[in-house]
């Protein structure tokens, strides 16, 4: 593995996800810890010291939110740990739901005394089956041995935790648009301000975090902040569950040291590109970030401040690999579909602008291409900067342009001769 | 949905008292898994249970895409096309399934057995490409794996 471990450091067994094991690895000793000597003020200031970075996609600090909750205000807030998981490319929230969903709960409990809590949730993907069923039993062994409830480890703290399916819909990922869907309505996001931790849920102070950003809190309580701070680097603290896809020979989750070699974790710990072939590009944080060649990976870190010194950024850790022979211009078309087909529909710009690069990249695919198309592209994607209610218009224009940015030749070369210099390929087989 | 009331108030009872509103997804989920669909006398009754409009039950049926109104076959055959599947062969195998079945994704087939769709991304990008038949996933698909589960459903 990539580094030192903090979250998969046990082994993957038939039973590891139960309680029994969890326990058996000392599992809710650091609940019972911060319940008996800690106050929830201190909980928050340890995190706020660990300097631990969200992991849904912005990487805010996780200190900076919770400190917005003001203890004793009369009242109520809530929890909510974000396992939508709907960004193309990722699927490490799901790892920790399916083997470790009893570190989820203590991280949640420990978080919800620290925010005085008494109803937090778990906002899970509809579709999600098997990670469902894992934490929801979880939740359930939870309950049956007190740990859930009126008294949680029979102290004078009382917590309820609900597993709040979605219905499809990749918006309800974003913050405001998972509140609006816990209220069982259309999961539109909202404006802000207000912030959701001063009025989020039923108008109610609310922190919403991602699974792998509350999974950590546990060992950041149990062994401090100065020793989360040793792990990884001193702006990107800790680690961070990469999952990587597309054409790499072993694909999966992996945890990540921040600051470890970006081209030696895809060369030596992922066995390279699929069937051995050449590294074209990849997108390192899910679909929202901007492609990086095989050049510009060379000499970069697996941290925050490299990625962004190289115009893009670690984002959900959903890393795609693409290999020489990929077409790009069908692979955007790919993503304009998504983009457009998840569009809410709340906000001018972007459903008008999904809609309108959707038929553009149509066109170009099917042979029907203008020379101005590129520039029309580039004009919608700048267009969505900051005008929408939610992130996800920039995060379209900024994919659209990452992409256009580098292989703006391909996509010439397809509108000038009305077909893909590449074959049109996405799948690239092993040496085929 | 008058037979799901004991569940649906088992339900209730373990939200706050203030969040009748946030049943309506889970209600809905259950009515449909029962029936197969959401019928217009669910969505009168759900509204009256549970005192929320009518008309929210309406867009949430329209918002979310898992949810339907209208019956589909006895297998939905849902094959995932965003990048990642679709860098590992779902083109190909959606053609393919296409093909076997012959319909285009989107219908179901005359005997009422198979409703063909595309999904896009369901979190299962690291063993692509992915297929879900009804609620389970079958990943790291091929066209053999395919064809052997298609014989597999009635
Ligand atoms: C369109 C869109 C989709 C998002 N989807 C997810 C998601 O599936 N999971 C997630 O944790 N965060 C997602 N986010 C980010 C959330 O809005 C939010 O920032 C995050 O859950 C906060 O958690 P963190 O601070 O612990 O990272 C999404 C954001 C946008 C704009
Ligand atoms: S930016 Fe797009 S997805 Fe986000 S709220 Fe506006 S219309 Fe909806
Ligand atoms: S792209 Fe198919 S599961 Fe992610």
């Amino acid at each position: 593995m990539p580094g030192r471990q903090l979250l998969m450091s046990f082994p993957v067994t038939a039973t590891s996800h139960a309680l029994a094991d969890y326990r058996a690895r000392g599992g809710y000793a650091t609940l019972e810890k911060a319940l008996a000597s800690m106050t929830p003020q201190q909980i928050t200031a340890e995190v706020t010291a660990s300097g631990l970075l969200g992991h849904g996609g912005a990487a805010f600090a996780v200190g900076r939110k919770w400190s917005v909750i003001r203890l004793n205000d009369g009242q109520p807030h809530y929890l909510c740990a974000n396992a939508d998981e709907g960004e193309p490319g990722t699927f490490k929230d799901r790892w920790i739901l399916e083997n470790a969903p009893h570190l989820l709960i203590e991280s949640m409990l420990i978080a919800s005394y620290a925010l005085q809590v008494r109803n937090a949730f778990v906002y899970i993907r509809g579709e999600f089956d098997l990670p469902f069923r894992r934490i929801q039993g979880a939740v359930d062994e939870a309950y049956a041995a007190g740990l859930l409830g009126e008294r949680v480890l029979g102290r004078d703290f009382a917590c309820d935790i609900i597993v709040y399916r979605g219905a499809g819909s990749y918006v309800c990922g974003e913050a405001s648009g998972l509140i609006t869907s816990i209220e069982g309505k259309r999961g539109y996001p909202r404006n802000r301000p207000p912030r959701l931790t001063v009025r989020g849920l039923y108008q109610r102070p609310t922190v919403i975090n991602n699974v792998e950003s509350l999974a950590n809190i546990t060992g950041i309580v149990r062994d401090g902040a100065e020793a989360f701070r040793k792990v990884g680097t001193a702006k990107s603290p800790g680690t961070q569950l990469i999952s990587i896809s597309g054409h790499i020979a072993k694909p999966g989750v992996y945890e990540v040291e921040y600051g470890y070699p970006f081209a030696k974790f895809i060369h030596e710990d992922c066995g390279g590109v699929l069937g051995g072939r050449k590294l074209k590009t990849i997108i390192p944080g899910g679909i929202s970030t901007k492609v990086l060649t095989a050049a510009e990976i060379e000499p970069l870190k697996l941290d925050h401040a490299s990625l962004a010194a190289a115009g893009s950024s670690m984002g959900s850790g959903g890393m795609i690999v693409i290999a020489e022979g990929t077409c790009m211009v069908r692979l955007l078309q790919v993503l304009l579909r998504f983009y457009h087909h998840e569009s809410c529909g709340q906000c001018t710009p972007c459903r008008e602008g999904m809609g309108w690069m959707h038929r553009i990249i149509d066109r170009i695919v099917g042979g029907e291409g203008r020379p101005e198309d590129i520039e029309r592209l580039y004009e919608i994607s700048h267009a969505n900067d900051g005008t929408t209610i939610c992130g996800m218009g920039d995060a379209a224009g900024y994919a659209t342009v990452g992409i256009l940015n580098k292989f703006r030749d391909e996509f010439e070369y397809f509108i000038e001769h009305k077909r893909s210099r590449l074959g049109g390929n996405l799948e690239v087989l092993p040496n085929a | 949905m008058k037979h799901l009331i004991p569940e649906f108030d088992a339900l209730r009872a373990r939200f706050p008292a203030t969040f009748a509103s946030s049943l309506v997804l889970p209600c809905v989920r259950r009515i449909q898994e029962d029936r197969g669909f959401v019928a217009d006398s669910d969505i009168d009754e759900l509204a009256g249970y549970l005192g929320v409009p009518r008309v929210q039950i309406e867009e949430v049926l329209s918002y979310y895409t898992m949810f339907r109104r209208k019956p589909i076959g006895r297998w939905h055959l849902q094959m995932c096309r965003n990048i990642s599947c679709s860098m590992r062969g779902s083109e190909r195998l959606l053609a393919h399934l296409e093909t076997s079945l012959g319909i285009a994704a989107g219908q179901t087939t005359a005997d009422g057995r198979f409703t063909l769709s595309t999904v896009e991304c369901l979190g299962s990008c690291g063993t692509a490409p992915v297929l879900v038949v009804n609620e389970t996933y079958h990943e790291n698909m091929d066209t053999a794996r395919i064809d052997a589960l298609l014989k597999g459903l009635d």
